[in-house]
């Protein structure tokens, strides 16, 4: 067990080391949604209503930008490459490896809300979050939805050429129907409908309880749920689907 | 542990993708400390049975034992022990090579020295280059590297060689003959005749998923073809090639008439035949069937 520990966590930091080794791509990671964020925020700088709307989007977005597309793309490629073939081979245990990814996930997460909560009170007068403990239950489990998913996807992705697109046909949908930019309240009926049905739309509905409207457990209970639904789907398609190998040919 | 135990020990395995028979029913043995190989041409099964020792893919049917193991479950303490270098694997692009190796020593339980292990692999003077700026020939010693880190007693080779320069040919079998120095069993897969011939103990000839021989490369030459080459330049300069049974009655033919005239034999030698006349008799002699080992496999 210590062993399996010490596994994850070397992984973990080679992750870490990885990633800063790649310096644009891992500006472009964090740069996106603070990107996002400058340019609604700008638009919306008259109505607090508006801004107490778009921290939250954003912020729901980034754990959406730093697990699912990160892990999708990167599984992805680390199939095609036949690194995950090659570490396969080793004694290295499945668990730990992805416990290392995970937690490289978590790391990214939490670098990234912290940027957009920071930013999200000193320039756009959006306090600061009044509920800790709700905002790390939705954050947390937000993270292990979209990392789930994102794992999942890669399974149905052929090879890397074709992942932006699969990635981004399903991410840039999902933040617009799921009311990263708007209160999805007010979309026509339908988009409200599907939007229900997201997870990213609950996870906004939490991360706003918890950073704004103060709104409690009790409050947001269902849309923890519908997250957590979303989590266990995408765990087991994760597990099932996962393939070590690049189909050939 | 019982250290008589073959390293590998293979009966009947079989394995099928559908109605696509792969690998159809093969026994061989690989005793500890013996370089063997599989040789045969593509899609005589050779991948396919090695993946399968090596614990990638499941058979469907036969005994296969590992230093003891059966790879199917994957056992961890096997993967301990034994070292793969894959027919094409990438890996970290933004490591260098000695992050790399260093990383997969802490994998395993009784890691080699590092520098041990970099020099061995000839890999000395780009051991601070990025895994993504390696040539070929560099990135196939970083996979022997990697695969023998972990101080494996078994270590597997799929077609170590293929693309290869010669130079760079000449580089990876001077390490495979330093892990034989070393006492490691080492088990690999080639379609080129003369690496079976220059690193091999014991070669078995794969076709179709079947063994056609087996046995040690020099032997294999002589028992199951008996046609000696002998070739020599005739009064007119003409290159002259015959093959026979019987060199010595050829032989004494050729030089006593050369004698009578007076002249000497330009260019005459004698070729035993080699394991590619074998290996080249063996495997034409039906009819070229269709490859049956399937490009895309499901994996594991």
């Amino acid at each position: 067990m210590t062993d399996a520990l010490a596994l994850t966590w070397r992984q973990y930091r080679l992750e870490r080391k990885m990633f800063w080794r790649n310096p644009s791509a891992a500006f472009f990671n964090f740069v996106l949604p603070l990107l996002f964020l400058a340019l609604f925020g700008t638009i919306f700088s008259g109505s607090q209503k508006d801004l107490d709307i778009i921290v939250p989007g954003i912020a729901g977005m980034s754990i959406m930008t730093t697990t699912f597309v990160a892990l999708a793309m990167n599984m992805v490629f680390l199939r095609e490459q036949g690194v995950l073939k090659r570490l396969r081979g080793t004694p290295l245990p499945s668990g730990a490896y992805l416990g290392g990814l995970g937690l490289h996930a978590v790391t990214n997460t939490f670098i990234q809300l912290s940027i957009v909560i920071g930013a999200g009170a000193l320039f756009f007068g959006v306090d600061l979050p009044d509920r800790w403990p709700e905002l790390a239950v939705f954050v947390a489990a937000g993270v292990f939805c979209f990392a789930a998913l994102g794992v999942a996807l890669s399974h149905a992705i052929p090879n890397f050429d074709s992942a932006p697109a699969y990635v981004n046909a399903i991410f840039l949908p999902v933040i617009v129907i799921s009311g990263v930019f708007y209160d999805a309240d007010n979309a026509p009926a339908f988009l409200r409908d599907i939007a229900q049905a997201l997870p990213l739309t609950h996870l906004i509905d939490g991360l706003s309880g918890a950073m704004v409207t103060g709104a409690t457990f009790a409050d947001n209970l269902s849309d923890l749920a519908i997250v957590l639904i979303w989590a266990a789907v995408g765990a087991v398609l994760a597990v099932r689907g996962f393939s070590w190998e690049a189909r050939r040919g | 542990m019982d250290t008589h135990a073959p390293a590998i020990l293979v009966r009947d395995l079989r394995k099928s993708y559908g109605d696509v028979h792969a690998v159809r029913g093969l026994d061989f043995e690989v005793q500890r400390g013996e370089v063997f190989g599989l040789l045969g041409p593509n899609g005589a099964g050779k991948t396919t049975t090695v993946e399968i020792l090596e614990g990638y893919r499941e058979r469907s049917g036969g005994i296969v034992s590992v230093l003891g193991y059966d790879p199917g479950g994957r056992p961890r303490a096997l993967r301990e022990r034994v070292g793969i270098v894959l027919q094409s694997s990438g890996t970290y692009r933004h490591l260098s090579v000695r992050e790399l190796v260093a990383h997969w020593a802490g994998l395993y339980p009784a890691p080699r020295d590092i520098d041990e292990v970099i020099e061995l692999a000839g890999l000395r003077e780009s051991e601070h280059v990025r895994a993504r700026k390696l040539s070929g020939g560099q990135a196939r010693r970083l996979d022997f590297a990697l695969a023998l880190v972990g101080d494996p007693e078994l270590v597997f080779l799929d077609e170590p060689t293929t693309g290869f320069d010669p130079a760079a040919r000449r580089a990876a079998w001077e390490t495979v003959r330093a892990l034989a120095d070393l006492g490691k069993t080492v088990l690999l897969t080639t379609h080129y005749l003369d690496e079976a011939q220059a690193l091999c103990d014991r070669v078995a000839i794969l076709k179709s998923g079947r063994i056609l021989a087996v046995g040690a490369p020099a032997q294999l030459g002589v028992g199951a073809s008996s046609r000696y080459r002998v070739s020599w330049r005739d009064e007119s300069g003409e290159l002259e090639t015959r093959e026979t049974a019987d060199p010595t009655a050829l032989l004494h033919q050729l030089t006593s008439a050369a004698l009578a005239r007076g002249v000497g034999l330009e260019d005459l030698s004698v070729g035993r035949p080699s394991l590619e006349d074998v290996y080249l008799e063996l495997t034409t002699e039906a009819a070229p069937e269709r490859s049956d080992e399937p490009d895309e496999e499901p994996a594991r």
